[in-house]
């Protein structure tokens, strides 16, 4: 069982990583050569107009066709990702490195317009598949995920009466906490139907929310703090709630038992609002929180630079270093503390929503 | 002009998370001081309550920090 997993993740690994690294000469990052030597960030001043912090941030929240490993003497060293494009005009599907688009190329009547692959000519629809840093790090986070759960599978099936030792002392007081905590006091009933779905939102969101947090590659990428992730979450979970609701919960949707008549006009369709402001909350939260947390992070690191002004003065670095490393560390353990919160309030929540449509709780 | 308004916005966001967590702490700090072996519990309700109150507040940072840079 085990080499099967390994297999998969070299076969998962394969088609990501299938191209060599590549070092790019990138002279659009002036903010970043605060280390290289004085000469040449004038030169690059002068060549390019530089690129302002707040920039910056949201370069490294936006979603990107190319992963950023390290900027080593100036070169930025990418890890490039493959473009999948499906040309909905002409109906052709092309495959490629995201390397071919690098700096302004065109490639098979695509380019790069604004960071996002077009077609070059602007009547063409495209259905845009690649995989970006996001897919590509929703893909390590759920091999990851299925590696770890699928050993603790395997230790509670060889010995189901021993005590857990490993890593199923570390997963399994986490499953019981949320099937006991949360799952089964919400879903009294019909907690079978629905702890797949909600165990796996919770890991899925507490993976995504960590892989967030490691600065470095593999793990750089914004996917929690994305709002089409949070988007299709929230949307899974009100499909579940609308689907498995029972006639109590249309019934009090469209009809509340006990008002008069004329109050019902009213409250029908602020109850049909809150059918859909409920899980837009739940999509909002989790956005909000893991992007407000990286942007303060990303602002406290730019401290440096601003007070360094871009490697121009080095007393001016060194303070910023000291007064922003702390801030940071601690930003960063908040941002820990809020990763496992805010998985926790996600299924905490999508288990009431989905709670109060499937039970009968008269 | 845009960003100054998205500065003051997000303060007051700030101010309203402020509140609200504040006044959900005093009311755990009485509970616990009430009854000190309910800690764990009201110990788990006060980091639920903050969050939620958080998630509002965090909402409308992020707002004001997109609608800022015009």
């Amino acid at each position: 069982m085990r080499r099967i997993f390994f297999l998969f993740i070299a076969a998962i690994f394969c088609i990501a990583f299938n191209n060599k690294l590549v070092a790019q000469a990138d002279t659009h990052h002036a903010i970043t050569e605060a280390h290289s030597t004085d000469s040449s960030v004038a030169e690059h001043n002068v060549l390019e107009h530089k690129e302002s912090p707040v920039d910056k941030i949201m370069h490294h929240i936006a979603d990107a066709n190319q992963f950023h490993v390290v900027t080593f003497n100036g070169e930025h060293i990418y890890f490039p990702l493959p473009c999948i494009i499906y040309n909905r005009s002409t109906g052709k599907l092309d495959a490629f490195m995201s390397t071919q688009l690098a700096h302004g190329k065109t490639y098979n009547g695509y380019h790069m317009h604004h960071d996002r692959v077009m077609p070059i000519n602007e009547e063409e629809k495209i259905f845009d598949f690649s995989i970006t840093k996001n897919v590509f790090s929703m893909l390590l986070g759920v091999s990851f995920l299925m590696i770890i759960l699928f050993l603790v599978k395997n230790a509670y099936t060889r010995n189901p009466n021993k005590a857990p030792k490993g890593i199923q002392a570390l997963i399994e007081p986490i499953i019981s906490y949320i099937d006991d905590d949360v799952i089964k006091p919400n879903l009294p009933h019909k907690h079978n139907q629905f702890r797949p779905y909600l165990l796996s939102v919770f890991f899925f969101i507490l993976v995504s929310n960590l892989l967030g947090l490691i600065p470095f590659f593999p793990g750089s990428a914004n996917v929690s703090g994305n709002i089409s992730f949070t988007l299709t979450l929230a949307a899974i979970t009100f499909i579940l709630t609308n689907v498995f609701g029972n006639k109590h919960y249309w019934g009090h949707i469209f009809a509340m038992p006990g008002v008069p008549k004329f109050v019902l006009l009213i409250l029908t369709p602020v109850e049909i609002l809150g059918m859909f402001t409920k899980p837009f909350s739940l999509m909002m939260r989790l956005f909000g929180n893991i992007t407000a947390g990286h942007i303060v992070v990303l602002s406290l690191v730019s401290l440096i630079f601003i007070l360094g002004d871009n490697g121009n003065s080095i007393p001016g670095a060194l303070v910023g270093t000291g007064f922003a490393i702390p801030f940071v560390l601690f930003m960063s353990a908040l941002e820990l503390l809020v990763a496992f919160l805010q998985a926790f309030i996600f299924t905490l929540l999508s288990a009431i929503f989905i709670g109060m449509a499937v039970e009968d709780n008269h | 002009m845009a960003a100054a308004l998205a500065a003051i916005g997000a303060g007051l966001a700030a101010i309203g998370a402020g509140v609200g967590i504040g006044m959900i702490g005093s009311k755990a700090m009485e509970g616990i001081a009430r009854q000190p072996e309910a800690v764990g519990d009201i110990r788990a309700n006060l980091i639920l309550a903050a969050a939620l109150i958080e998630g509002a507040a965090l909402i409308g940072m992020i707002l004001s920090f997109l609608l800022g840079q015009g």
